[in-house]
């Protein structure tokens, strides 16, 4: 269906793609009639090289997140597979899933509900080491204390008592941070890590994120539904639509000429800090975006696009065009 | 001719009693609100400001331990009405409010029309067939097809309750209608094209609002006038267009060159430190402690100083200015 292998980096190993991945939730009645799916991941394609860091971007109910739970191993694909460092997920159990979820740290939504209340911070970070059989606790105490340090937490003899509660939304999420990076990574997955932050402790958030996965070499897959906040935080961006990917280029080459009528329509959607946008209405394409129980046949958008052709958007799917150098769009504005 | 200021509020206080003490909340708040006029109130979480939506709509937790100012809502100081006539006269049919996530809040065994219509049966005795056709009317106005009024809250999508919560505020045309993060919980679409509403009606109806928002974009699709709170206090009330371009008070600086810009590649800048506890507020200037042009005077509670005309900021570094008087 692809004109070309993979969203993404082709010329390097990757460490982590994706082929015609599909997460499907199956509904049942009583139990046992199946009465449909829920197509949360339905049909995507990446490959992310080492040390690159790039951002899924969509709407809420795009399959951002079920995309992020495949990738972690938690929802098993219905169709196609995901490879990390040459193997596929699907073939690792017992010793080598756990390995592998030593190689994937990941960064929640809500700071607040990923931390458990009733551990102090040095606890916390603790679990993950005593689950993947770090014995010696002064090394345990020697790798939590880096941790903290190197989320800022400093001096982290202060931290290591505190409770969640007692913490700042900024710091709660400096320590599920902390906690993600632990056990040392390959692959950081951060869903939304300041949906949920005031403005001021974004930006603080971001940038440490950023800095670390340099720092590291890390690649880094960030999710969120905010485009503003993209530009300076990763190399890459994929926007998805009802479970699909739907347009991938490098940061700016998409924020300066998107090519996809959806991703034309949320930046246009965007609003940057200007006395004039009271006074203008803002073009948003009409209807929501479609239950992907029932998704629209053929182009998932078209029946909310400005471009619409009918007799071809509403019966073949467009395959990924590439409209501008590693620039690829699924539309048919492109053929 | 009528008087052009819609609101004025003088010097609002509203303390909470908590088992750390008095949280002060709102701390001497003063502003005012021309008709039509659409005032964003931004600050971070914590700062006060839905405190200050509670207080203006006089719907206190059991917890306050103090208020203090005076409201007046078209030359009425509606701080003097007592509680009943203030239900009464006020609440819903002058003055209405669309709190955080409200778009939950509606009743799930009632269809969406009647719930929409349900104030002005409540509040004017119109008869049901009357009121759900004015109900209808706002429907379209705020963007909901008519369809959706015979339906339940659970068939409609977040953007579409969110809409009708809205459309129940509006109903009963108050002059006045504040908004509590209305769009916060939504899409990047829905979110736009709710602010589009918004503008329609503010247009339309003459509506005046009181926008409260922690997102400066957002805030910047509906406000004629921008003020900002801090730690219960408001550091600078000004034009927007003033504010976005060249705001006053350190913080408000830095709060814009903190705001993530889709359409520049200027990189945003974080402002360090936390704001203080509104337990334990410092004696001085409350940002004194994150602010980069600190000095001596600081130590001091500065009043507001006057920038221009309905301009003003709450920094010692105006201090050549007069100081403001209880509206801005």
């Amino acid at each position: 269906m692809t004109s070309s292998p993979a969203h993404g980096a082709d010329d390097q190993a990757p460490l982590i793609a994706a082929r015609d991945l599909h997460t499907w939730f199956e509904l049942r009645q009583w139990g046992f009639l199946r009465v449909g799916a829920v197509r949360a991941v339905d049909g995507v394609e990446f490959s992310l090289a080492p040390g690159e860091a790039v951002a899924f971007v969509g709407e809420s109910g795009c399959g951002k997140s079920s995309l992020a739970r495949t990738l972690l191993g938690l929802h098993r694909p219905t169709r196609g597979e995901v490879r990390f460092a040459g193997r596929s997920l699907g073939e690792l159990q017992g010793r080598a899933l756990k390995a592998y979820r030593a190689e994937v740290g990941y960064v929640q939504q809500d700071p607040y509900g990923a931390l458990p209340p009733f551990l102090d911070v040095r606890r916390i970070l603790a679990e993950p080491l005593i689950v993947h059989g770090v014995r010696d606790r002064a090394e345990r105490e020697r790798r939590i204390r880096a941790a903290l340090e190197e989320v800022r937490l400093s001096p982290a003899e202060a931290f290591l008592g505190q409770f969640p509660h007692m913490l700042s939304g900024g710091q709660q999420q400096r320590v599920v941070i902390a906690r993600a990076l632990i056990l040392a990574p390959r692959l950081l997955i951060a869903d939304e890590p300041v949906s949920m932050l005031d403005a001021s402790v974004r930006v603080e958030i971001l940038e440490l994120l950023r800095r670390i996965q340099r720092e590291r070499g890390l690649t880094l897959a960030f999710i969120t539904h905010d485009l503003s906040t993209v530009r300076h935080y990763a190399e890459r961006i994929f926007v998805m639509y009802a479970g699909r990917v739907v347009e991938s280029a490098p940061v700016d080459d998409l924020l300066d000429h998107p090519q996809h009528p959806y991703t034309q329509a949320l930046l246009a959607a965007i609003a940057d800090p200007d006395a004039a946008n009271a006074t203008r209405l803002r073009e948003v394409p009409a209807g929501e975006p479609p239950s992907l129980l029932h998704p629209p046949a053929a182009c998932r958008f078209h029946p909310r696009c400005p471009h619409f052709m009918a007799g071809l958007c509403d019966v073949e799917d467009p395959p990924d065009f590439t409209p501008r150098r590693d620039h690829r769009s699924a539309c048919w504005l492109h053929r | 001719m009528r008087d052009r200021t819609l609101l004025r509020v003088e010097g609002l206080e509203l303390h909470y009693q908590t088992r750390q003490g008095a949280v002060h909340a709102v701390d001497g708040v003063s502003f005012d609100l021309h008709r039509q006029e659409a005032l964003v109130v931004l600050g971070e979480s914590g700062c006060g400001k839905s405190s200050l939506a509670k207080a203006l709509m006089r719907l206190l937790p059991r917890n306050v331990h103090h208020t203090a100012g005076r409201v007046t809502l078209d030359g009425v100081d509606v701080t003097a009405l007592p509680d009943e006539r203030f239900r009464r006269e006020v609440q819903w049919s002058r003055l209405a409010l669309v709190m955080q996530a409200s778009m939950n809040a509606l009743n799930p065994v009632v269809r969406v029309g009647e719930q929409v219509a349900e104030p002005l049966r409540v509040l004017r005795g119109w008869p049901r067939g009357k009121a759900l056709a004015r109900a209808a009317e706002v429907f379209e106005l705020v963007g909901v097809s008519t369809d959706f009024l015979a339906r339940y809250p659970f068939e409609l999508s977040g953007g579409m309750r969110q809409r009708a919560v809205l459309a129940m505020a509006l109903v009963a045309e108050p002059a006045l209608v504040i908004l509590d993060e209305p769009t916060s919980a939504l899409d990047v679409l829905t979110q736009a094209s709710i602010m589009n509403a918004l503008k329609r009606v503010k247009r339309e109806l003459g509506t005046s609002f009181i926008l409260i928002t922690h997102d400066v974009a957002t805030s910047s699709e509906l406000g004629d006038r921008v003020a900002l709170m801090y730690a219960g206090q408001l550091v600078e009330v000004a034009d927007a267009a003033r504010f976005f371009t060249e705001p006053a008070h350190p913080y408000s600086r830095m709060l814009m060159a903190s705001v993530p810009r889709l359409r520049q590649r200027a990189r945003p800048e974080a402002i360090p430190g936390e704001p203080p506890s509104l337990a334990t507020p410092p004696g001085g200037c409350r940002y004194a402690e994150r602010c980069p042009y600190r000095f001596a005077r600081c130590a001091q509670d500065p009043p507001a100083f006057r920038l221009g005309e309905r301009h003003r900021a709450r920094c010692w570094l105006h201090a050549d200015n007069a100081p403001a008087g209880g509206g801005a």
